[in-house]
């Protein structure tokens, strides 16, 4: 809901660029088609990016979605935050959005999807989640957000 | 039943397999010369990152991609030069080095970056997830794969 609250208002500004809609990993899905894009100039994007990964604690840039990834590695990603018990995120499909797609990579200054942040902050692919989640760095930035790790009550069980 | 089947058809099958001269082709197997992204991940790595162990395995046949691509890859570069750096900056510089080939045809790349003290302690290759068939009908992957077969 604050999704289409948030993405209406931004219509409604002037000079409104593009309209994305993130599918809330966890929730229903209203965006069924793709976002459409108004007038976009690059830059508009990467103001638009700005905000996007502001937005949400936790935001991964993907191909497909949570419920359907399209890629082997953003699904790593998403069954790596789902054993974490993280299913409330922003996800952005890519495959939507050829803007996007290479817009993001700009953004991050990272060649590739999936693209994971933190609090705004830039944490890296697949590769960089799947050794946090493996070294128990993992649990330890998602303590940082106040997001308590499932795993952590997984291990407090098997005591 | 098919077993039996196959059974009785083996020594034909063998001998359709002796004379079918691409029985045995394995694209990842060609000589260095077909290879030329591979051989250039390979030499930037060294130069840029001067590792004490290196691994680059091209695993476009895992993908949804024509056989003999190079779109795919996984490396492994254990250097001292990533004494001190967090996981994010240690990729960097790999991207770095490999700016061209990512930007080219290089559609994805898998990091292991370890110190020589953590491939020590741990010398083991990491297993990619497996694909799920994004790069079929993906038009900027058709795009890559052109670009480097021009």
């Amino acid at each position: 809901m604050n999704a289409i609250i948030r993405s209406t208002a931004r219509c409604l500004r002037a000079g409104a660029a593009a309209v994305y809609l993130p599918v809330r990993a966890g929730a229903r899905v209203w965006s069924a088609s793709p976002p459409r894009r108004l007038l976009c100039a690059a830059a508009d994007l990467q103001k638009d990016l700005g905000a996007m990964v502001k937005k949400d604690k936790v935001v991964v840039f993907m191909k497909g979605t949570p419920a359907q990834p399209m890629c082997g590695f953003s699904n790593a990603v998403v069954q790596i935050l789902r054993m974490h018990g993280v299913d409330q995120y922003a996800a952005y499909n890519v495959l939507d959005d050829g803007e996007l797609r290479e817009g993001v990579k700009v953004f991050s200054n990272w060649p590739t999807i999936p693209q994971v942040y933190f609090s705004g902050e830039f944490v890296g692919g697949c590769d960089i989640l799947l050794q946090m989640h493996q070294n128990g760095d993992l649990v330890e930035e998602l303590k940082k957000l106040g997001i308590h790790s499932a795993l952590l009550n997984a291990e407090k069980e098997s005591k | 039943m098919l077993p039996g089947v196959l059974r009785c058809a083996r020594p034909a099958f063998t001998s359709l397999a002796l004379n079918r001269p691409l029985a045995h082709f394995r694209p990842h197997m060609d000589p260095d010369s077909s290879r030329p992204v591979e051989r250039a991940i390979t030499t930037k790595l060294t130069a840029a990152l001067k590792p004490d162990h290196l691994e680059v395995h091209n695993e476009s046949h895992m993908h949804a991609v024509p056989p003999g691509s190079e779109s795919h890859f996984r490396v492994l570069v254990v250097s001292s030069q990533f004494d001190g750096l967090p996981l994010i900056k240690r990729h960097r510089l790999v991207n770095e080095a490999l700016k061209e080939e990512l930007s080219g045809c290089v559609h994805a790349l898998s990091i292991q970056a370890k110190t020589p003290e953590q491939w020590g302690s741990n010398p083991t290759l990491a297993k990619s997830p497996p694909c799920m068939g994004g790069s079929r009908g993906d038009h900027t992957v058709q795009e890559k794969l052109k670009a480097g077969r021009e």
